[in-house]
């Protein structure tokens, strides 16, 4: 009963914050100056007042604002998106055919992150104050601090150009292989630099919320109980310490999983991954507003699921969560 | 099989229906004009075989090439191009729609068509080509709605390369066409045009061989000194983009003061050292501008006011003005739009800002994206504004639209922004563009050049030399005045 009650005030929430995101993102990008029609014409070197106003009328550009925010959000809400002003197609293809590319991306880097950064953060803290804590903890502000940017690049450097290994950019090879195994090969080669890039930031926030967690938990009195009772290291460390120490992870790994769908700019644009992120971030630019607005609606659809999910995980984890509250 | 960069992703790829830069490179594959032009823009034939103009320069006649076919195999005659100069070009083509919408074609049999006249138009020889009249198959556009029809997303044209496949967020492919009209040619099988968003990132892919073409603004300039060095790349500036002969500028609003006085224009142009701008900003990729019209062109006049740094001068025209310097030592106030293609151009703001601050004119710099600064710039919602623009084959079509008072029109780029307005320069800009006589045209250019450089409508800084960077393997990419968005019939790739 109380899992429904969850469910239904879940699911009005989740209405509610979308249509609040159609609108808020709809004004939003219509307070930069300039629009589509502008674009092109600075784009082409050359501008015809009639290419200009049959642009705007085209898609209705020309009608005050409030009328179109109207229709706007009666299309959406008939599920219609609209088609892109720069290329004329509609731009829930364009998203769907960018969407796998950008969630191979996320989703490696967000599983290498998962794997790696709690495991190097629990041996930091089981560690601490000794040199494996010290080269974890500082390997770990490295990678938070420097820019993905500038990680990516300097992965390029050394990985393709100083020792030819890997390959810089896109996605597969011009010439892919033949054979199912050998292009799904090809393009987990073209995967390795742009989700270690990403992946290894993520990987230092894991491992400094991990240790942190650890070690606070480490110190509390249930603990003490725990190792005093006799039990073996390794128990207390598993089933005492690290339960507790995982809510702030599930916390930031629901975060992180919310950005599966348009958090990947960077790398997109350093390694020309032909994913979403780069796809909103041109529309942006070109003032597509269409494909700009399909892209916030599927990741703020993407971030409202995935606030979902860790809340439920969480109630798993720690059943006095939502138990109190009411 | 070649690599290219292209970025941005184009909009389209059909010519005419999309003008933008990133467009060019792989339509002018495609698609063919009557002719192109050489590095000294005089024309060579390509679908036109040979042509007679009239006496009186009111009829234009071509004999087309024959045997040519497009990519579906359907041949090429005189109803294509007749369809493409009446009908498509002035609806779509933004540039050539004010060419051709004072022309009359007609085929007068299946291999000669006749343009006609009401006047003559000087610059129409000088149309030809395929980024300004690209021929497109009648039998496939006749009658449907241009821009809207099916077969732009995969165009047929009687290029030496046909489309393939457009991979969205990857790269456009296209393939040799077997069945082209110059036999034994194109040399290679393939090109692909690959989009890489991070020009550090194209950078590296030169180097490391993946790409083996860039060009224009792909390589950020700083970077194209250090790539010329390298033994497996080979760059080309300059040469192989004659027609588009790029002029930059700091562009004045006359609407309001002080830069309706040309004692204030002339000022700012000795208070910039452009020959500093030309080695630290474009890294000696340019030349120092003298005037609107490129050293390139036959009507290019050396004779003209000259604007060297003289800080003393720029100070004695102020002072002249009655623009004192206050207790801070400024004299005007003004608002600077910067360019926002990148950091080469923010750095030229930059040093416009330094440099007028020198002589007490206290600059402002606004920042803003593509859409931003076009929507304020055609609106001449500015004081100063950073630009560029082509000059294109004739001054008819690519300087004339700067200047002449017929073309102030509010809300559009590239027209006459500034709002000069001087009769005297619009009547010899309109008599040069009317008179068919090379030698009367370029004595009229020339009173132009001197009265506008003189009258300082815009600050002209620097001549753009375009980069092309290929790799030392791939040759004839450069062979006329179009360089890489020739159409590669040529083009090789050595073992």
């Amino acid at each position: 009963m109380r899992l429904l009650l969850f469910l239904l005030g879940w699911m009005v929430k989740a209405a509610l914050v979308l249509l609040a995101i159609v609108v808020l993102n709809f004004c939003l990008v219509r307070l930069a100056p300039g629009d589509v029609a502008s674009v092109l014409a600075g784009e082409s070197g050359a501008a015809d007042p009639d290419f200009l106003a049959r642009t705007r009328a085209e898609f209705g550009l020309d009608r005050p604002l409030p009328a179109q925010l109207l229709t706007y959000v009666g299309n959406v809400l008939s599920l219609d998106l609209g088609v892109s002003y720069r290329t004329r197609r509609p731009v829930a293809d364009m998203v769907l055919e960018r969407m796998p590319a950008t969630l191979l991306l996320t989703g490696a880097a967000f599983v290498f992150a998962l794997l790696v950064g709690p495991a190097l953060g629990v041996l930091a803290a089981i560690r601490a104050r000794r040199p494996a804590d010290t080269l974890i903890t500082v390997a770990a502000l490295v990678f938070y601090a420097m820019p993905i940017f500038w990680v990516g690049l300097l992965f390029i450097l050394f990985f393709s150009v100083t020792l030819g290994w890997l390959p810089p950019f896109g996605m597969r090879s011009m010439i892919p292989p033949s054979g199912d195994l050998a292009r799904a090969l090809d393009t987990a080669r073209h995967l390795v630099l742009p989700a270690l890039t990403l992946g290894l930031f993520y990987v230092a926030i894991y491992a400094r919320l991990t240790r942190g967690a650890m070690l606070e938990t480490a110190g509390l009195d249930y603990v003490k109980t725990a190792r005093a009772k006799g039990l073996p290291e390794w128990r207390v460390v598993t089933a005492h310490i690290l339960r507790n120490a995982m809510l702030p992870i599930i916390t930031f790994a629901g975060l992180q999983a919310g950005h599966l769908v348009g958090g990947a700019i960077v790398a997109e644009t350093v390694f020309a991954w032909p994913g979403i992120g780069r796809l909103a971030f041109d529309a942006l630019l070109q003032r597509d507003y269409n494909l700009l607005l399909a892209v916030f609606l599927a990741s703020a659809v993407a971030v409202v699921l995935f606030n979902f999910i860790t809340d439920l995980l969480l109630r798993l984890a720690d059943p006095r969560i939502g138990a109190a509250g009411r | 099989m070649i690599n290219s960069t292209l970025w941005p992703e184009p909009p389209g790829i059909v010519l005419g229906i999309n003008l933008n830069a990133p467009t060019l490179l792989p339509s002018t594959k495609m698609f063919e004009g009557l002719m192109t032009y050489d590095f000294d823009l005089k024309p060579v034939p390509v679908l036109a075989e040979s042509w007679v103009i009239a006496p009186d320069g009111l009829t234009y006649t071509f004999k087309l090439r024959q045997g040519v076919k497009w990519h579906d195999g359907k041949p090429f005659t005189a109803e294509d191009v007749a369809f493409t100069f009446n009908e498509f070009l002035p609806a779509v083509h933004a540039r050539s729609k004010t060419t051709f919408e004072r022309v009359k074609t007609t085929a007068v049999d299946a291999h000669t068509v006749q343009l006609s006249l009401k006047e003559p138009y000087a610059p129409l020889i000088r149309s030809f080509d395929a980024l300004s009249a690209a021929i497109v198959p009648a039998h496939v556009y006749k009658g449907s709605d241009f821009r809207a029809n099916p077969v732009n997303q995969a165009p047929i044209g009687t290029g030496p390369f046909k489309f393939k496949e457009w991979r969205k967020g990857e790269y456009i492919h296209l393939v040799r066409n077997d069945a082209y009209w110059q036999a034994g040619k194109p040399h290679l099988d393939a090109i692909y045009y690959r989009f890489i968003p991070d020009s550090a990132s194209r950078a590296l892919a030169l180097e490391t061989g993946q790409v083996q073409l860039a060009a224009q603004t792909d390589i950020e300039f700083v970077d194209v000194a250090r790539l010329a060095k390298l033994p497996n790349l080979k760059v080309t500036t300059g040469k192989g983009w004659e027609w588009n002969s790029t002029i930059s500028w700091i562009e004045f609003n006359h609407r309001r003061k002080p830069f309706d006085d040309p004692r204030f224009r002339q000022a700012v142009m000795f208070a910039l050292d452009r020959e500093f701008m030309r080695t630290n900003i474009f890294f000696g990729l340019a030349k120092v501008a003298t005037g609107p019209i490129q050293a390139s062109s036959p009507f290019y006049e050396t004779d003209v006011p000259k604007y060297g740094l003289d800080l003393a001068k720029s100070a004695a025209l102020l002072d002249e003005m009655g623009l004192k310097p206050d207790a801070n030592g400024v004299r005007a106030r003004v608002k600077l739009l910067g360019l926002p293609y990148g950091e080469l151009w923010n750095r030229v703001s930059e040093y416009v800002r330094q440099a007028l601050g020198k002589v007490g004119i206290q600059v402002t710099l606004e920042a803003s994206d593509v859409a931003g600064w076009g929507q304020k710039f055609g609106n001449w919602d500015y004081d100063m504004v950073v630009t560029f623009l082509s000059m294109l084959a004739d001054p008819a079509l690519g300087v004339s639209r700067t200047y002449v008072t017929s073309n102030i029109r509010k809300g559009v780029l590239f027209t006459n922004t500034s709002g000069y307005s001087n009769p005297e320069v619009d009547d010899l800009f309109a008599k040069a563009a009317s008179n068919t006589d090379e030698a009367v045209r370029k004595q009229l250019y020339s009173r132009v050049q001197k009265i506008l450089s003189t009258d300082v409508p815009v600050a002209w800084t620097v001549e753009i030399e375009w980069p092309t960077i290929t790799s030392a393997k791939l040759h004839n990419v450069t062979i006329n005045g179009f360089g890489p968005n020739d159409s590669f019939a040529d083009a090789w790739l050595a073992k």
